[in-house]
């Protein structure tokens, strides 16, 4: 079938302003948007620039904002998209765009290290594993998921129009090790997280559950660590 | 041109390099230097789990591992790394533990083990728990966890650095030239140790598991300096990829009861391996599963592909142990698992061969003699741990036990070795290399020179070879060589120029397409992972021996390749016909 791709192309090299650039390709419907950027990339135009390694959706390189919402483009299918009509690409929102579909991940990358993204831990390591029931397991598994690919973060509304709210991905970040037993440095953690430009700022508008492409319940991680804030207690 | 100063240089931030980080960070100043953010690495895509004997579920040894790990390697497997390997793979899973990876746990708390493939007790008396696993997504959760402690530690990071050349100053590595994706500046790094962990080269193939940034540049640098390259060979297919598509569906499929089946709806592995079935070694079937396609068995409407049947598995059992797989066969073919089988065909997965070193990490510049100063470690590496069929698992191990030493051996070297003198001008050779194809006026598409070289690849060299199909790849890899003398990069700019880059990849995947089809030719034998039909048994006489691949020139100034062979080192176990 054939597809018409539209996508919002910028190169400063080249002009101070993104425009809207249209495409036709040549898809079958089970294809992949990554597909049709390969596709036009390959044969049309060199200059389209994007990022992407895995190709199935466990790398996180290829978060873009398809047809008005966050997805990855190797995890989005044409026939999926209504194709009948145009299929719009642009660049995540809330950070610089440096071309095409490639924005600036550091400070994205600099609100996931500011929240201690690590095992906080004291005293002498034991020889062998640390005991973890499979209960206390299951407390945190579900934000151990997340791939950092920013599709929740860029999906924001709080952090399009604040760049310094550190973004749903840094709470699930935290919130990973915040409810892990084995973990010491809660207290710390949430201390940062409880920063004027933290949880707080969430409005719970669920934009972020709905743009995470491993269904990860961002929105409930986001409130569990606020109640841990309230109580005290995780 | 900037220039940069540190004691060792990581190239590649995958499982490997980032293990070797946090070791060298820890003892020198130390810079890693990747061309994908580190968490994009394709070890975030493993998913079975990392084998060690803790035996925390039932009675197991590393002595066990080390056989497994031998005879699953055709016996092509250096015996004193394998035993290297599974005897620190204790405390490399102890080590993950501690630095926070969320593994699954048993009832009493302890980390909990599952059965893989090839994985026994007692010298292959009955298969044994050995995988330490978290859920189906073990090496998303290693790259993450390493990652983390990476932050932990300050370790250094450039990333989207594209290291395009090895600095040698008399015999020794003295530093790397690297690209910077977004500003197109050239960045010479001076360095005492370089550490390859830049993975594997999946790419030459089309249907891949592997990322599409799997082009092999560490191996394809190594190469053009005249270094040799290991057992190339060998090349794990992956039975059970997503027919089309490559993407990787996990053993652990067949293991929880799931059956291959032909357009007659046959379980044909009965054929095949009487005994054990569709749980028999990876080459093995998929060696079956291509034959099936071959003699017109094969499903769909080019008869291209085999099925794979989960649907008399009840839902739920499929939901707790194979949810993300499950999600991939309805992503992207729309299948329903729990009513429909899943259209599957062999998948190129892994090499087994690459920059030979020792069990220090230390590349090798012949059979014996160690470049001072150079190292690698993981898929680019090889060891020789895998020999000639790499058992599932152990490749998560290798990039935690080998990423390790090398990261210690290269900070020791460094601390008593000085800064060599870099060469003159040490940029030219990138300077050519990328600015003779930016400003090519040639009209090749890059894509369509990668594309012929994928198909050659998957139809002459894949699952079964002989002489007559790997010199039909030599010559269209040949043919396609100079197609590549007149290839155009579309994109002139400095900046992102993934254009440009993919161009200077494909270059990589062309000449190691080519040493993997020369080695092939040589071996005239079946082992492992590499098969001739005109030569379809092992032959220990003959071939009990690693193949070493060296590029040279000769007097007219033309490439050539020159094969030697290096011994295999056995300790404890002698050759035995390799039955499950």
């Amino acid at each position: 079938m054939d597809v018409k791709v539209k996508i919002l192309r910028y190169n400063p090299e080249v002009v101070d302003e993104a425009e809207w650039k249209t495409y036709s390709v040549t898809l079958q419907p089970t294809d992949r948007v990554l597909d049709a950027l390969h596709k036009i990339k390959w044969e049309q135009d060199g200059t389209l620039t994007f990022r992407r390694s895995c190709g199935h959706g466990v790398c996180g390189s290829d978060a873009m904002r398809i047809n008005g919402r966050n997805r990855l483009a190797c995890k989005t299918l044409i026939k999926d998209l209504n194709p009948e009509k145009e299929i719009t690409v642009e660049p995540i929102k809330g950070l610089p765009v440096l071309k095409d579909l490639v924005v600036d991940m550091e400070p994205f990358f600099d609100a996931y290290r500011a929240v201690m993204p690590f095992l906080v831990t004291s005293g002498h390591e034991p020889t062998r594993e640390r005991i973890q029931s499979q209960a206390d397991r299951d407390r945190f598994d579900d934000t151990t998921k997340c791939i950092l690919c920013a599709a929740c973060t860029t999906s924001c509304p709080v952090f399009w129009s604040d760049g310094q709210y550190f973004g749903p991905q840094a709470i699930v970040g935290a919130h990973r090790f915040i409810f892990d037993s084995r973990d010491e440095g809660t207290e710390q953690r949430l201390e940062i997280l409880n920063d004027k430009e933290g949880v707080w700022r969430c409005r719970t508008t669920f934009n972020c559950t709905d743009a995470c492409p491993r269904g990860i319940e961002v929105t409930k991680a986001i409130q569990e660590v606020k109640r841990a804030l309230i109580f005290r207690r995780v | 041109m900037q220039q940069h100063r540190y004691d060792v240089i990581i190239v590649g931030a995958g499982g490997a390099g980032m293990r070797a980080a946090l070791e060298s960070s820890k003892r020198t100043r130390t810079a890693v230097l990747t061309k994908l953010y580190p968490t994009r690495s394709h070890t975030g895509a493993a998913q079975g789990g990392m084998c060690a004997a803790l035996a925390n579920v039932e009675e197991d040894n590393w002595e066990w591992h080390t056989f497994d790990t031998v005879k699953g390697g055709d016996f092509l497997v250096d015996q004193d790394a394998a035993e290297v390997m599974c005897r620190e793979a204790v405390d490399a899973v102890l080590d993950l533990e501690k630095m926070g990876l969320p593994f699954n746990r048993t009832a009493e708390g302890k980390i909990d083990q599952r059965f893989f493939g090839g994985h026994t007790r007692n010298h292959g008396e009955a298969v044994v728990r050995r995988s330490c696993f978290a859920a189906d997504r073990t090496g998303h959760m290693i790259l993450q966890t390493l990652y983390q402690q990476c932050i932990k530690q300050n370790v250094e990071f450039f990333n989207e650095y594209y290291v395009l050349d090895l600095l040698m100053t008399d015999g020794k590595a003295s530093g790397v030239v690297a690209y910077e994706l977004a500003t197109g500046e050239l960045h010479v790094f001076s360095g005492k140790s370089v550490i390859f962990a830049s993975g594997g080269f999946g790419k030459v193939f089309r249907t891949t598991s592997n990322a599409h940034t799997l082009t092999g540049d560490g191996m394809g640098i190594v190469w053009r300096k005249g270094l040799p390259l290991e057992d190339m060979e060998f090349f794990q297919f992956h039975p059970t990829g997503l027919a089309g598509l490559g993407v990787l569906l996990s053993e652990a499929a067949r293991g929880e009861g799931g059956i291959l089946r032909n357009k007659d709806n046959e379980r044909f592995m009965e054929r095949y391996a009487p005994t054990v079935k569709d749980l028999a070694p990876r080459d093995m079937v998929a060696r079956a599963m291509a034959n099936e396609v071959r003699e017109g068995r094969g499903c769909g409407p080019d008869g291209a592909y085999v099925m794979l049947d989960l649907t008399h598995l009840e839902p739920a059992h499929i939901d707790a142990k194979l949810p993300d797989i499950t999600e991939f066969a309805r992503t992207y073919l729309g299948v329903e698992p729990y009513t429909e089988q899943i259209p599957v065909f062999p998948t190129a997965h892994y090499a087994m061969g690459g920059i030979p070193t020792n069990i220090k990490g230390e590349a090798l510049a012949t059979n014996d003699d160690v470049i001072p100063g150079l190292y690698a470690a993981g898929e680019v590496a090889c060891v020789s741990v895998h020999g000639a069929n790499r058992l599932g698992t152990n490749s998560l191990l290798d990039i935690n036990v080998f990423g390790r030493r090398a990261g210690i051996a290269a900070a020791e070297y460094a601390a008593t070795a000085v800064f060599e003198e870099l060469p003159d001008s040490p940029s030219a050779y990138v300077v050519e290399l990328v600015e003779g194809l930016r400003n090519s006026t040639g009209e090749e598409r890059i894509a369509a020179i990668r594309s012929d070289l994928q198909a050659t690849m998957d139809l002459n060299a894949q699952v079964y070879r002989t002489e007559g199909s790997l010199k039909q790849a030599l010559v269209d890899i040949e043919a396609l060589k100079l197609r590549f003398a007149s290839v155009g990069v579309q994109d002139k700019g400095k900046r992102f120029n993934t254009d440009l880059l993919e161009a200077v990849e494909l270059g990589f995947l062309l000449d190691l397409a080519e040493v993997l089809v020369v080695s092939a030719l040589a071996r005239k034998e079946s082992r492992g992972g590499h098969f001739r039909e005109d030569y379809a048994t092992r032959d220990d006489v003959n071939f009990m021996r690693h193949t070493m691949a060296y590029r040279e020139l000769d007097a007219e100034g033309n490439v050539n390749i020159r094969l030697d062979y290096k011994p295999v080192v056995q300790t404890r176990y002698k050759p035995m016909e390799r039955k499950y």
